[in-house]
């Protein structure tokens, strides 16, 4: 157990890059998609809801696959991680839509009508008074979109990158441990979950004494 | 290399054989993660403080890692200390193991959420502890939390994908059986999607159709 801990500590590395980075572009794209959901173009609307119902009514794994096995026959070559890492962020960025899109229609409609009524434009009123509401409400939801992204990132071994659940996957194969390479592939996933749960309970309860 | 969707109609019936075979292995983890769900709920609740603690670590530790390494655990695992499980019973038994944690996690707030007159009502009247659970309590508590089960199957659905890399011949792995032969992945990753998406839209529809049952039954 010993000889084989660097290298998960190693794999760990690759997963938590994973996480940072396809969290980051699944807030983007989130953040994108929630604006095309409840903008005034209908065209917009649309791309947004068919973005969310096509991610979301098909399974992460395929989507990997679609990006890095089928991506050279489109002219998109990618690296293993990089694919599993784009294919993650897609992934989340639609479910984060719907958090980012739930909270802010979930703001109490007075709050707008308020704003327009004391001479704010749309832009304004949303920049100055919906924005920083929503904000304290999407936290907490987000924090479960992440955690079951850090999860999700467990997938990728699916395509070889050499994370966590890969490499416990060939230690369970080489050392015939199968119980002591789970139970410290699985202690490193909560000590990363449980750290980014602080981390998102930390920033809610800021948000929420301001 | 072009993209030419022409070469996936020779394989429709193998594709179809895997949807059947995502559709098998979907609804008998579901069942399997409903009852169980169920009866963890009553375990994590009820049971005595030895088998309880014990139980939620487990419960705690299900949750908190990625279904893909349980996956390999259960059939990998088992294999090297000799339980050779059929690569189907260790993905319906991890997919429903896994779905059970997280059932079981809805069922219990839907129990604690059940009015506490209910259950003294039940008592006085001369039903025992498990009787009252059995008929009164879990009823009332599965029946409102049919909305969150239900979006939980959905995640299944999607997640039944993840037993392909254990080797069970569902709509994911068929796709690759007949990519090794092609040499076009996107067309038949691409296609597999839209299988996924046609069993998704019918998986939604049905699942309404039980809430709305449900609702008409209060």
């Amino acid at each position: 157990m010993l000889r084989v801990f660097p290298y998960f500590l190693q794999a760990a590395w690759v997963t938590l890059q994973l996480s940072v980075l396809s969290c980051l572009l699944g807030l983007i794209c989130g953040a994108l998609g929630a604006a095309a959901r409840l903008s005034r173009s209908p065209v917009l609307r649309l791309v947004g809801a068919t973005y969310v119902s096509v991610i979301r009514g098909t399974p992460a794994l395929i989507q990997i696959f679609i990006l890095y096995f089928g991506g050279p026959q489109i002219g998109i070559q990618l690296e293993a991680f990089e694919a599993g890492m784009l294919a993650l962020g897609f992934n989340i960025g639609a479910y984060m839509t719907e958090t980012m899109r739930g909270a802010i229609i979930s703001v109490d409609r007075g709050q707008n009508e308020a704003a327009r009524t004391l001479g704010l434009s749309r832009f304004e009123t949303f920049r100055a008074v919906t924005l920083p509401q929503a904000m304290r409400l999407m936290i907490r939801p987000l924090g479960v979109n992440i955690n079951a992204l850090i999860k999700g990132t467990a997938l990728v071994a699916a395509v070889s990158v050499v994370e966590l659940t890969y490499t416990a996957q060939r230690y369970i194969g080489s050392t015939y441990k199968p119980f002591e390479m789970f139970f410290l592939a699985g202690a490193i996933y909560m000590t990363i979950i449980y750290v980014t749960g602080h981390g998102v309970s930390w920033l809610d309860r800021r948000a929420a004494l301001k | 290399m072009g993209l030419d969707f022409s070469v996936v109609p020779a394989f429709a019936g193998a594709l179809l054989l895997g949807m059947v075979w995502t559709i098998a292995i979907t609804v008998s983890a579901a069942v399997l993660s409903f009852f169980g769900g169920i009866v963890f709920a009553v375990i994590a609740l009820y049971s005595p403080a030895l088998i309880r603690y014990p139980f939620r670590l487990f419960a705690w530790l299900f949750m908190g890692t990625p279904l893909l390494l349980q996956l390999f655990l259960i059939y990998f695992g088992l294999i090297q200390i000799g339980v050779d499980l059929p690569a189907f019973v260790a993905g319906v038994i991890g997919l429903g193991l896994h779905f059970a944690v997280y059932n079981s996690d809805i069922i219990q707030s839907g129990i604690l959420a059940v009015d506490k007159g209910q259950y003294e009502g039940a008592r006085t009247l001369g039903l025992s502890r498990m009787q009252t659970l059995r008929k009164i309590i879990v009823p009332q508590a599965v029946r409102a939390v049919i909305p969150p089960i239900g979006n939980n199957m959905i995640a299944l659905l999607k997640d039944s994908a993840l037993v392909s890399v254990i080797g069970v011949a569902e709509l994911t792995l068929t796709s690759q059986m007949a990519i090794s032969r092609t040499f076009r992945p996107f067309e038949f990753y691409v296609t597999a999607a839209a299988c996924y998406y046609v069993i998704n839209l019918g998986l939604e529809a049905g699942l309404r159709r039980i809430e709305r049952r449900i609702q008409l039954a209060r």
